[in-house]
């Protein structure tokens, strides 16, 4: 069936089976590999996306029930162009610049990233947590990403970079 | 408290005076704000390639048919009629070019099982099949029949008789020791399998060389291992095998043995197909297949004086091997040198022995042997500790390790002794003794010290709070001789276009190498951490600097790294007569590259006897001190663990962002072990192999963890680290259990602590009350010490009556399809 759908701003057109998921989507056809997956059955969190302001599973999600919805994936919250405001780091390689949203990099000040598998995943559910009005209490934070595991970090410095952005000392 | 001299508590206020002067040590020193990680950028914008999102054209997608039985003969593999075969390649034992070993310490592990072999394990490989895409691999699979005769299997490590190692360790005379005791105590511990659970699964992508060899990309811990195990499989030479380790999300020794029996099987098919072969596992084949933490039988006996000094010490460890050797002998070793906890104890005798039962492997997990026996003697000693009437505190205080005592194995203690330093650190910041003490009504009710209200905690009116404390020790690096045996190369290139360069095979799986090291090699070399680069780990690159395992890479490869820059910046600086910052860039333009290969030398004065289990065991040891709070809630069991304290030694921090990282994920994973992680078996097979089944904690589960970093240098690296990853995973599980004896009066011997293993001994002690909120029965423990000899209350039938989850029908016919996503066209 054809689906439209607007991810990370950009339209989308695709002729896909209906029970396609939107993660095998996401990440085969659109190539946007940021999503990952990691247990295919909507426990781990690791493939959290953002469709219409809701944090979902993107591996329980077939593509018949996002026909117009819009997505949102961790290639879509730093800005494109780096705008003068925004935050710079060197990237992996120490040669170029990556531009980071204030959940991204408070995530790296603080080290709430450590393999980095579940991090997409978790900044998409910080991510609809903060656009919902969350404030700093850190009950409502582990609240909001209880569905996401981490397996590296304890959630200790995961919560306090969420709390640090809505605090706004971020 | 003991009068001894103690050196640990005379660095509690200056923990810089001890062995290596900070000037020396400069280097490895967090000096100004710790850079930022490294790779981070690439992991939160999702720009990082793991394994599975690496794109290879052409590439088909392999899988791997498996045993549905615990032990049988394989009689025949059958293909159907019906089925165009060929659209598919397949892969049998008869197809290896080479040995059929996955090698590693024993050569008992076959690639894959023979026609007329024996399946040793449920879920064990036996064909491998590739297709060009899933629809045709799952038709293929669905055409291909196995047969088998089986045969009767082996579940009880006790009773087995195929011994994969055993040790025998003492010291002093356990007769003269027992004779001189106030009291005796007897007890078994027990502890499950506990899955390492990274989040990314396991995955290997091999692509076929040019020169008829292989390389794979995957996820890994240890390239060489791999490297190694393709070369005996396959027949391949040292530059025909390539391994590329892909961003890796997770290991915690998850991949440091397995990664080989996936790269050979994406091997054997890419080099059957002629084209790239995808192998990469879903959650349910990896938590079905692949390695686990030993489970372990553990017995104390151990004598007293009624001043709580340790006079003898009987040990008995058995560790379940599963099917085959892995690194078994290795893990019981750890365990057995690691059995009598951080105490001081003239008579002592620890046997261990590891056997084969009819499950899949065990193997590596962080602390590698030491959680499940430090476990049993932690708990043991709280439980003597309260049969004497004594504070768990005052009870480590009067044994704990000092600076110049003898361990079993007859070890002197030279330097770096922070165990009681870390101790008292934990209790003072955790208030253990005002909280364990008289004030336990006003602990209940005071919720503002709570964080967070778990969701674990039902409303319920009856909820007893408790405090636990434990203590560890951790061997730092290779035990024994293993260090000098590995060799291992680290290496710095100063290139012809004025780039610094970091060699190792060390690899970045969250921990941190990939920041640590270049700036260790930036501050030894006075330049910017911007400026040290990094070689991506791949065989054909970088050397062979030894496993990523062990909490070893900060001790063992980041000091070859400040050996090795030291040098280098000599000869720079020789040359140049200017500071390495300054003239590097034009020594490069004048005198093309330099590369200064660094190999291990044995730590000055460190002597171990491999055959007698005599020596140094361990060039130093890190400590970790555990205080643990919890809520028990006594009508339905339910634990949740609410603050935790955690000091450790780790000799010297590097960067404390990553550090503390350690300490609070590593704590997290020893409270799930304590808690909620469990494997339960039907003949053979794990139950819960599924993320719906096998729990790990969440946010709401994981308790508010303060972490405390504690510095006693070891003199022989360096920069005077000691290594730290696996130090909190040793101590937390025995602090969660002392804590809910402490809120319910009932010892748990057997891990996890499960809410039905709480009602059952709180059942089986009905006739003692229960301390909940407002009681503040403390004289209980306050006994005066009985003179008798303690026994296991434990029963022989386990406590828990229902498995997690009961074999589903439609599951238990064949083994399962790994692919259960919906039906699509190929990529």
């Amino acid at each position: 069936m054809t689906i439209r759908l607007l991810v990370n701003g950009d339209p989308v057109e695709l002729d896909v089976p209906g029970m396609r998921r939107l993660l095998d989507v996401l990440r085969e056809d659109l190539v946007l590999t940021g999503t990952k997956e990691g247990c295919g059955e909507g426990e781990c969190g690791a493939c959290s996306v953002i469709v219409d302001g809701a944090v979902v599973d993107a591996c329980l999600v077939p593509m018949s029930q996002v026909d117009g919805s819009v997505v949102r994936t961790v290639e879509g919250l730093a800005p494109r162009s780096v705008p003068a405001a925004s935050v710079v780091h060197a990237d992996s390689a120490g040669t170029g610049v990556a531009s980071l949203d204030e959940l991204q990099a408070a995530f790296l000040e603080t080290g709430g990233a450590q393999c980095g598998i579940c991090t997409p995943g978790m900044l998409m559910a910080a991510r609809a947590y903060l656009d919902d009005g969350g404030g700093p209490d850190e009950g409502r934070i582990r609240e909001a990403i209880a569905g996401n595991l981490c397996r590296c970090t304890g959630y200790t410095k995961i919560v306090e970079a969420i709390a640090l952005v809505a605090r706004g000392d971020r | 408290m003991t009068p001894r001299p103690s050196a640990a508590t005379a660095t509690t206020a200056a923990p810089d005076a001890l062995i290596v002067p900070p000037a020396t040590i400069a280097p490895g020193r967090a000096v100004t704000r710790p850079p930022l990680r490294r790779e981070g950028p690439d992991k939160l914008t999702g720009a990082a390639k793991y394994a599975d999102d690496l794109v290879f054209p052409g590439a088909w997608y392999g899988t791997t048919i498996r045993s549905t039985e615990p032990h049988a003969r394989l009689v025949a593999i059958e293909r159907s009629e019906d089925f165009d075969w060929s659209s598919v390649v397949l892969v049998t034992a008869a197809d290896i070019p080479g040995e059929n070993i996955v090698s590693l310490i024993s050569d008992d592990q076959p690639v894959l099982v023979p026609v007329g072999g024996e399946i040793q394990h449920h879920a064990e490989p036996l064909v491998l099949l590739a297709a060009p895409d899933r629809a045709t691999l799952r038709a293929a699979k669905r055409a291909l029949r196995v047969r088998t005769e089986p045969l009767t299997p082996v579940f009880d490590p006790l009773t087995s008789d195929h011994v994969f190692a055993h040790y025998e360790i003492g010291s002093g005379d356990l007769d003269a020791g027992f004779a001189q005791a106030d009291l005796i105590l007897e007890g078994t511990y027990r502890v499950g399998h506990q899955e390492q659970l990274y989040i990314e699964n396991n995955a290997m992508i091999a692509v076929p060389r040019d020169d008829g060899g292989v390389a794979v990309h995957g996820s890994l811990q240890c390239p060489y291992y791999v490297h190694k195990a393709m070369k005996r499989a396959l027949g391949l030479t040292d530059t025909q095998a390539q391994v590329v380790q892909a961003e890796t999300g997770g290991g915690f020794g998850g991949k440091e043995e397995y990664p080989s029996i996936v790269a050979i099987h994406a091997a054997l098919l890419a080099r059957k197909c002629r084209r790239p072969v995808r192998m990469i596992y879903d959650r349910h084949e990896d938590l079905a297949a692949t390695t686990k933490r030993h489970p372990a039988v553990v017995t104390h006996r151990t004598g007293v004086r009624r001043d709580g000094t340790l006079v003898a010490q009987d040990i008995e460890v058995v560790m379940d091997g599963g099917a085959y050797c892995t690194l078994t002998p290795v893990v019981l070793s750890r365990g057995t040198l690691h059995a009598g906890g951080p105490y001081r104890c003239p008579n002592v005798r620890i046997r261990a022995r590891a056997t084969r039962t009819n499950t899949p492997p065990n193997g590596a997990f962080r602390g590698f042997g030491a959680p499940q026996t430090e476990f049993a003697a932690e708990t043991h000693l709280n439980r003597i500790a309260e049969q004497l009437g004594l504070s768990p505190l005052a009870i480590r205080r009067r044994n704990v390790y000092q600076q110049g005592d003898l361990t079993p194995t007859g070890q002197v203690l030279r330097e770096s002794v922070a165990g009681q330093e870390v101790l008292e650190r934990a209790a003072e910041a955790a208030e253990f003794e005002r909280l364990r003490g008289p004030e336990v009504g006003r602990r209940t009710s005071d919720r503002a010290r709570l964080t967070h209200e778990s969701a674990l905690v039902t409303s319920g009116e009856r909820i007893a709070s408790g405090i636990g404390l434990a203590l560890a020790w951790h061997g730092a690096g290779f035990t024994g001789s293993g260090e000098v045996h590995l060799a291992s190369v680290a290496s710095i290139e100063l290139g012809g276009d004025g780039v610094v360069r970091v060699l190792t095979g060390s690899t970045e799986m969250g921990q941190g190498t990939k920041t640590i090291f270049p700036q260790l090699v930036s501050e030894a070399l006075g330049i910017p951490y911007e400026a040290v680069e990094i070689a991506p780990q791949d065989t054909a690159i970088v050397p062979d600097s030894g496993p990523t395992v062990a909490s070893r890479t900060a001790m063992v490869v980041g000091g070859l790294l400040l050996t090795a820059a030291a040098r280098l910046r000599t000869t720079v600086e020789a040359a140049t007569g200017g500071t390495f910052g300054a003239t590097y860039a034009d020594y490069a333009r004048a005198h093309g590259p330099l590369r200064i290969d660094q190999q291990f030398e044995p730590y000055p004065g460190d002597a171990f006897d491999d055959t007698t289990y005599r020596g140094d065991a361990y060039p130093a040891f890190g400590w970790a001190a555990c205080v643990a709070e919890v809520k028990v809630d006594l009508d339905t069991g339910e634990v949740a663990v609410t603050n935790v304290v955690a000091a450790d030694d780790v000799g010297r921090v590097i960067h404390p962002v990553l550090a503390e990282g350690q300490v609070e994920g590593g704590t997290l994973q020893a409270v799930g072990y304590a808690t909620i992680e469990e494997i339960k078996l039907d003949n053979g097979r794990y139950l819960n192999d599924r993320l719906a089944t096998y729990l790990i904690p969440t946010a709401l589960d994981a308790p508010r963890i303060t972490s405390i970093l504690v510095e006693a240098p070891f003199s022989g690296a360096p920069h005077g680290a000691k290594g730290l990853g696996e130090l909190p995973m040793d101590v937390g599980a025995p602090a969660v259990v002392a804590a809910i004896h402490d809120a319910t009066g009932v010892w748990i011997q057997e891990l996890p602590a499960t809410p039905e293993r709480i009602l059952a001994a709180l059942g089986a002690t009905a006739a003692r009350p229960a301390r909940s909120s407002g009681d503040a029965a403390r004289t209980e423990a306050a006994v005066e010490a009985p003179i008798h000899a303690g026994t296991d209350p434990r029963p022989d039938a386990p406590t828990d009556p229902q498995p997690l989850r009961g074999p589903q029908p439609d599951e238990r016919d064949e083994w399962p399809e790994w692919e259960r996503r919906p039906e699509e066209p190929s990529r």
